[in-house]
């Protein structure tokens, strides 16, 4: 009951914060300055022709009047056109989603499996000189920010070490297959290695730079966590029962320091999504962050509009699927 | 992990793994790859916003033929048209288009397609920007292969307009077939090049029309990338990943320069100061002191790397109206005297606001910074305000600029009309300057008939305009390409990068 309690206010709340969202978004964009019918004014246009962009593209109308047109095409699923791409708002988003879910997907396990087996190691090895080199690694990848990270990966794996491609999500000479946009893990479905591969070898890097700050912090929060739970009575009671001391850490304490990891999880993959606006920008990759920038660039309301509602949509939703997860794994709340 | 034989061979076969991963060669350059500066958002070059960007015409241009080509220098030349011209009284046009040009999809690009892309164009309704322009024609109509339409309203330059924004031949019965969306979706236009793929945000794939009308493009497959910041476009070309590139800051071309074929060739776009006639500004011994303390040429050395040409008007020396006896000495004794005669001084500065992008053009925030620094040294004391582009073109529009504002502009047709004319015209949206005088000096020459009288008048005005500071004209821009060695480019003064204008070599 606990949980179905839970679901429903969390529904209810999640849909008070895309409405906020949504307020905000469409009334924000349009007091700050920078008019798109100004930017597309060419040299010699008269106020007619002004008159006439503005009526064309719905902005001679008042701003709630603007918004309520907007939202009742929101709620049937129409979003309006793109500005720039003279698309519906719609195919453009869900078109791009794909490919920021599997980056941001692609890098959250890296930085689960960077900063697991490193907090795992520094459980294992702490008062070392190895648990050492790690809290000092992990200081290091969280003071740098992952643009800069991003940047020192093209230096030293797409220019000194040119291993990796820097641009891009897949080779265009490539003929795909593909009938979603998921292509990394359709490749996986149709057995296509090699598109698999190439894509990989598009992703890394990018993945990577946003992995290694969310990999410090898991690093970070797992150790602390595993060195609090290996004081416990539970814990000292398996050892004496003979079990090994990697055993130990695994099967024993783990289960119990991993649950604040995980919430810390779900809400750093929520600003990892975030920090995908940059990324893509500085590798080129063809999912919503970068396309994002360039509606800011050319004020191109609706699909700005259309992109921070989506957005919206996948932090709520992740931070609902987290506190479910959470609720679930959580025996006091799952039995309550 | 201790390095044994062992882990160095693993090492060895995952990095042989991945090079086998598809990364480009420069070995034998089969599929020309071109690092963009600029996504392309729709591929229609006659409607919305991308209509009327600078920066990706020469996508369209690789795609679409304009009605008339322009060359690398910007004169026009016989392309879809091969003659074009007024009647005597010039209240009709006449186009002569090409015979045996066809669309991507084989089919004939007739009269009528050139009539229907005019007359499409002047539609109010069609959404295009520069309908203004167009709609000076009307009737159109044709006689074989002869396009001919009334002249509404006379414009000297309609011509020019027709290798300028929104002057593309557009295929008319397959758009009027598929529609709007349908042309988006699978673009055919009779240039050099055809769409192969398109991802958005990506790349576009083009692949050479075998049945172009001009001269066939060397290389038959061009990728272009659309890669946007600087600094992962210089990597794409060191590293192999792309073969030319453009638009990457001074020193990193001067760099690379020697390692790659480098090419900076001055374009068509400038850097100035508008002067907003308020405030300060209404007193010319401000505007002139502004305009003789600032020392371009030093600026261009020591900021710009020596990239950059020096202008004292609105007109570079590739414009029909450049006149190089019109100059505005740096003399910063003449600025002090001039700030003397209305009381302001090294003591008691004249203060105003000057406004500027910052990364939007090359060292434009420094650039300021230079001339507030030299403007100190005369008596001027300047707050820079930093805006973005967006805001400029807004504040512009409403006329509400602070008193100096930085900007840049382009013109790749080099005509005056679209440099001094628009930007100087008071009654013009791009105008802050709404002095009557030089409104009444400008206005005879829109609708002027004699060709040379009206080049002479502009340079009249230009002339009026620096004598008496409206504006300050500060630098034609010189853009800079990377490319491998191997591949040579020709540079296009519009600064459009033309795939098909790049040889092996």
């Amino acid at each position: 009951m606990q949980i179905f309690r839970t679901l429903l206010l969390r529904l209810a709340t999640t849909a008070v914060t895309l409405v906020g969202a949504a307020v905000i978004v469409f009334f924000v964009i349009r007091v700050v300055p920078g008019n798109p019918i100004a930017m597309m004014l060419p040299p010699g246009a008269t106020e007619d022709d002004i008159r006439r962009l503005t009526a064309l593209y719905g902005f001679d109308k008042s701003i709630p009047e603007q918004f309520v047109i907007w939202a009742g095409g929101v709620l049937s699923g129409d979003f309006g056109m793109s500005i720039t791409a003279r698309q519906p708002v719609l195919d453009l988003v869900l078109g791009r989603l794909p490919a920021t879910l599997e980056l941001s997907l692609m890098a959250l396990v890296i930085a689960v499996f960077i900063g697991g087996v490193s907090a795992l190691t520094g459980t294992r090895e702490r008062g070392t000189r190895i648990e050492a080199a790690i809290d000092v690694s992990n200081g290091m990848a969280l003071s740098v920010p992952d643009f800069l990270w991003g940047l020192i990966l093209v230096l030293v794996f797409g220019v000194a070490f040119p291993i990796f491609h820097i641009s891009g999500r897949i080779t265009p000479s490539l003929d795909l297959p593909f009938a979603t946009n998921f292509y990394l893990i359709e490749s996986v479905i149709r057995l296509r290695f090699d598109l698999w591969l190439d894509l990989v070898s598009h992703m890394l890097l990018p993945a990577l730079a946003l992995a290694i700050p969310l990999a410090a912090i898991i690093s970070q929060l797992l150790k602390q966590s595993l060195k609090e739970t290996m004081h416990l009575d539970y814990v000292t009671l398996s050892r004496t029962k003979g079990y090994g001391e990697t055993h130990v850490i695994t099967r024993e304490a783990l289960p119990n320091a991993i649950l604040p990891t995980l919430t810390l999880v779900g809400v750093q993959f929520t600003f990892l999504i975030g920090g995908t606006v940059i990324i893509e920008r500085l590798f080129s990759y063809e999912g919503l962050g970068n396309m994002a920038i360039d509606a800011v660039i050319n004020r191109d309301l609706p699909l700005i509009q259309g992109i921070v509602l989506l957005f919206a949509l996948i932090f709520t939703g992740v931070n609902l699927a987290v506190d479910l997860l959470y609720a679930v794994l959580n025996p006091r709340l799952r039995h309550a | 992990m201790e390095l044994t034989r062992r882990t160095l061979l693993q090492g060895a076969a995952a990095g042989a793994l991945l090079a086998v991963s598809g990364l480009p060669t420069l070995a034998a350059i089969d599929e020309l790859v071109i690092a963009y500066n600029v996504n392309l958002p729709s591929w229609d070059p006659t409607v919305g916003p991308s209509a009327v960007n600078p920066t990706i015409q020469g996508l369209y241009q690789s795609v679409f033929d304009q009605f008339i080509l322009q060359q690398p220098d910007l004169k026009p030349a016989p392309g879809i048209l091969t003659e074009w011209g007024w009647n005597e009284d010039k209240t009709q046009v006449w186009m002569m288009v090409r015979e045996g040009v066809t669309w991507h999809d084989g089919s004939p690009l007739t009269a009528e397609d050139v009539a229907w892309s005019l007359a499409r164009a002047a539609n109010p309704d069609s959404g295009n920007p520069i309908n203004f322009i167009w709609s000076t024609l009307t009737n159109h109509r044709t006689e074989g292969n002869i396009v001919m339409a009334d002249v509404k309203q006379f414009d000297p330059t309609i011509f020019k307009w027709m290798y300028f924004l929104t002057g593309y031949v557009m295929p008319k019965a397959y758009f009027e077939k598929v529609g709007a969306d349908g042309f988006e979706a699978a673009p055919i236009g009779s240039g050099p090049y055809m769409v192969d793929k398109f991802e958005r945000n990506a790349f576009v794939r083009l692949k050479a029309y075998p049945n172009y009308w001009g001269t066939k493009p060397e290389f038959e497959t061009v990728t272009i990338k659309f890669v946007t910041d600087a600094t992962a476009r210089v990597a794409e070309v060191e590293s192999g990943s792309a073969h030319v590139t453009l638009e990457m800051p001074y020193e990193e071309y001067d760099r690379l320069k020697g390692k790659l074929n480098g090419v900076a060739a001055p374009i068509s776009d400038i850097g100035m100061i508008f002067l907003n006639d308020t405030d300060v500004m209404k007193d010319p011994n401000v505007r002139k002191a502004a305009a003789h303390a600032i020392d371009k040429q030093t600026i261009i050395d020591r900021l710009m790397s020596g990239y950059g040409v020096k202008i004292d008007t609105l007109q570079t020396p590739q414009y029909d109206a450049y006149d190089p006896s019109i100059t505005v000495a740096y003399d910063p004794a003449k600025a002090v005297e001039l700030l003397a005669a209305s009381g302001y001084s090294l003591d008691k500065p004249v203060k105003f606001k000057i406004q500027t992008t910052k990364g939007f053009k090359p060292k434009d925030y420094e650039v300021i910074q230079a001339i507030v620094g030299l403007w100190r040294k005369v008596g001027i004391e300047a707050e820079i305000e930093v805006y973005e582009i967006a805001k400029h073109y807004e504040l512009r529009a409403a006329d509400t600029l602070a008193p100096a504002a930085f900007y840049n502009w382009g013109n790749s047709v080099g005509d005056p009309t679209t440099s001094t004319g628009f930007a100087m015209f008071g009654p013009s949206p791009h105008s802050v300057w709404d002095g009557e005088d030089l409104i009444a000096k400008i206005a005879p020459l829109w609708g002027e008939k004699d060709e040379g009288k009206r080049i002479l008048g502009w340079q009249e005005v230009d002339r009026t305009i620096a004598e008496d500071a409206l504006v300050i004209p500060l630098l034609q821009y010189v853009q800079p390409i990377l490319s491998a060695k191997g591949v040579t480019v020709t540079p296009h003064a519009s600064g459009a990068l033309l795939p098909q204008l790049m040889k092996r070599g």
